[in-house]
């Protein structure tokens, strides 16, 4: 398990070392940063002195070079509009965004995995019609406008949350649930799918012939064994909850990491959208890395090597 | 005795395989098969009979007759079913017309990804060895980079134009075919009748044409109609963040971010071009699962 872990952690490192490449090598697409960052007003003599400060001038590999060696010792530069280090900045937001989306994946967790047990051990009730509908209708919704809607119901029309901004639980609801319904749809889908082929199956029917009790036949001896691709399919959606949070976060005006993200973007603030991206990447990896270990731990039978 | 009974049973298998029912048949045996074919077909009449059929023109201003409702509410017009926007333009005329980019942008989103994708996995799962490697390690960078974040910020750079949005959104989808077509393409490779064809010493341009990509087609199809639903999100949510298709060009997320700043007054800038999105991804997802059930050997 230690090699395996030692051997994966490595793998880890060359794909976080792999997005920083990337990025730096999209963000110099243009050629010339200084004169996307610089002013419109500015005169030449201006950008050439800010391409000289910002060592733009120097080949690329060298700029890629000092850029690793500083982001090693955690330094990424200082934001362009803020003046603040770029690094400090994104951390700031972590707390917000780690807010939105652990509330998410709780909220689509908590719902999918018991209405998609139900459905299946009720199956073609209207119970299952309806998670079948909704897992179909949640799956095709594209995200922002779902939240554009809620905001038009429960904000604007009734009035029941704020639409906007952060604060307590009130502020979360919808976010949350914008957040959430893509995952809740793919997850009750999943649990669905998972449990009826479980339900299916010859030890299963001993169990019953054995005459387990109902709750302990789907919780002890069907659901042990369908957790392998629910929790598979819950790490795929923690990380493409940080795609998803792009979105929410700019519709519902919260101050997390990936609306920094976005506003850097339009902003061409360089050093912000790096290190987002970067803390995305080892986000990812750590979200994977931990599933994978979690596998080992809810199926003895796999053992890493 | 016992041989004969074997022969009849060969028999009957014989018939079995032959009278088995055509593909079309068993692709539209379920209800929502037919209703996500339905909806495919809509659309793609929308997208190529635009001129024809959208009442008004999809860019006319007028500001004299904005905000009008839709018309079955107080204060609508039958000229305007869905009524006008910000800018007095007919909505339903540009639901229509936006059906043209979305058709476009997801058909030619998914032949770049595609084409970049199987080529890629089938050189990883076919000949392995180092291209392998080097091709798993891309691949899990692209997975770790947010798609959304990947695709703002190459038209970020780049300048928002329909073929940045076309090739972002191609770009980032390749990483799903590469991981099918590569794990197909394994097992393909060690199938008898591929090293039949090694041993008949077939080029390995033939053994590929005609051995291994019909043997993977059905899957890269069904994964091709789901990734036309990803890309149509994805374009929509690029418009949305206004790093899309031009201001000019009727799009569906251009759409619903105009709509959005009228959101107390008028609903109905955001609420048609959000339904005419949902529709479509969820037709194109029924017909992908139609799709995946009657491709699938075991289903049929």
């Amino acid at each position: 398990m230690t090699a395996y872990l030692i051997r994966r952690a490595i793998g880890a490192l060359w794909v976080v070392v792999g997005v920083a490449v990337t990025v730096f090598v999209i963000l110099h697409l243009t050629g010339d940063p200084a004169a996307v960052m610089m002013p419109l007003e500015s005169t030449p003599q201006e950008i050439a002195q800010f391409r000289h400060n910002r060592g733009f001038d120097r080949p690329l590999w060298l700029q890629f070079g000092t850029f690793a060696w500083s982001a090693l010792h955690g330094d990424f530069g200082d934001s362009l509009r803020h003046g603040e280090p770029a690094l400090g900045l994104a951390l700031e937001r972590v707390p917000a965004s780690v807010e939105l989306a652990l509330a998410a994946i709780s909220l689509a967790v908590l719902v999918a995995i018991p209405a998609g047990i139900l459905a299946a051990v009720r199956r073609n009730s209207l119970l299952d019609i309806l998670a079948r509908v909704f897992s179909l209708i949640g799956q095709s919704m594209p995200v922002y406008w779902l939240g554009i809607m809620l905001i038009l119901l429960f904000g604007v029309q009734l009035g029941w949350f704020p639409v906007s901004g952060i604060g307590g639980l009130k502020h979360l609801v919808l976010p949350a649930i914008t957040l959430g319904l893509f995952s809740m749809a793919k997850v009750m889908r999943l649990t669905r799918a998972s449990m009826l082929d479980i339900l299916q199956s010859d030890f299963l029917r001993t169990a019953r012939a054995k005459g387990v009790l109902p709750l302990r036949l789907i919780l002890h001896h069907a659901l042990r064994n369908a957790w392998l691709p629910i929790v598979t399919v819950i790490g795929v959606e923690i990380g493409s909850l940080i795609s998803q949070a792009i979105i929410t976060e700019t519709i519902f005006g919260w101050p997390g990491i990936a609306r920094l993200a976005v506003q850097a973007i339009y902003d061409r603030d360089y050093p912000i959208v790096e290190v987002v991206v970067i803390l995305a990447a080892v986000s990812f990896v750590a979200i994977n890395l931990l599933v994978d270990v979690l596998y080992a731990a809810l199926d003895p039978r796999i053992r890493y090597e | 005795m016992a041989s004969a009974s074997i022969a009849a049973k060969g028999v009957i298998d014989l018939d079995e395989h032959v009278r088995r029912r055509p593909f079309v048949f068993v692709l539209f045996s379920g209800g929502a098969t037919i209703v996500g074919g339905l909806i495919v077909l809509a659309v793609t009449l929308c997208a190529l009979l635009a001129p024809w059929i959208a009442p008004h023109d999809p860019n006319a201003q007028n500001l004299a007759i904005n905000f009008k409702p839709p018309s079955w509410v107080v204060g609508g017009d039958q000229a305007y079913p869905l009524g006008t926007d910000n800018l007095g333009r007919d909505i339903l005329s540009r639901i229509i017309w936006g059906s043209r980019v979305a058709g476009l942008v997801g058909l030619s989103a998914v032949a770049i990804g595609g084409i970049i994708g199987v080529s890629l996995g089938i050189i990883a799962g076919y000949f392995g060895g180092l291209a392998d490697d080097i091709i798993a390690r891309v691949a899990d960078v692209q997975l770790a980079f947010p798609a959304v974040l990947l695709a703002i910020a190459v038209v970020g750079v780049i300048g928002p134009s329909l073929l940045t949005v076309i090739a972002t959104i191609g770009i980032t989808g390749w990483v799903q075919y590469v991981r099918v077509v590569r794990a197909e393409a394994l097992s393909l490779r060690e199938r008898e009748f591929v090293v039949a064809a090694v041993a008949t010493g077939a080029s390995q341009a033939r053994i590929l044409a005609r051995h291994i990509l019909p043997s993977i087609a059905s899957s890269i199809t069904v994964l091709a109609t789901f990734e036309v639903a990803r890309a149509i999100i994805l374009e929509s949510a690029l418009s949305f963040l206004a790093l899309g298709v031009p201001p000019g060009v009727p799009s569906w997320g251009t759409m619903l971010a105009d709509g959005r700043q009228y959101l107390d007054t008028a609903w109905w800038l955001g609420l048609f071009p959000g339904l005419a999105i949902s529709f479509t991804v969820l037709g194109v997802n029924l017909f992908g699962d139609g799709l995946r059930d009657a491709l699938d050997p075991r289903s049929r």
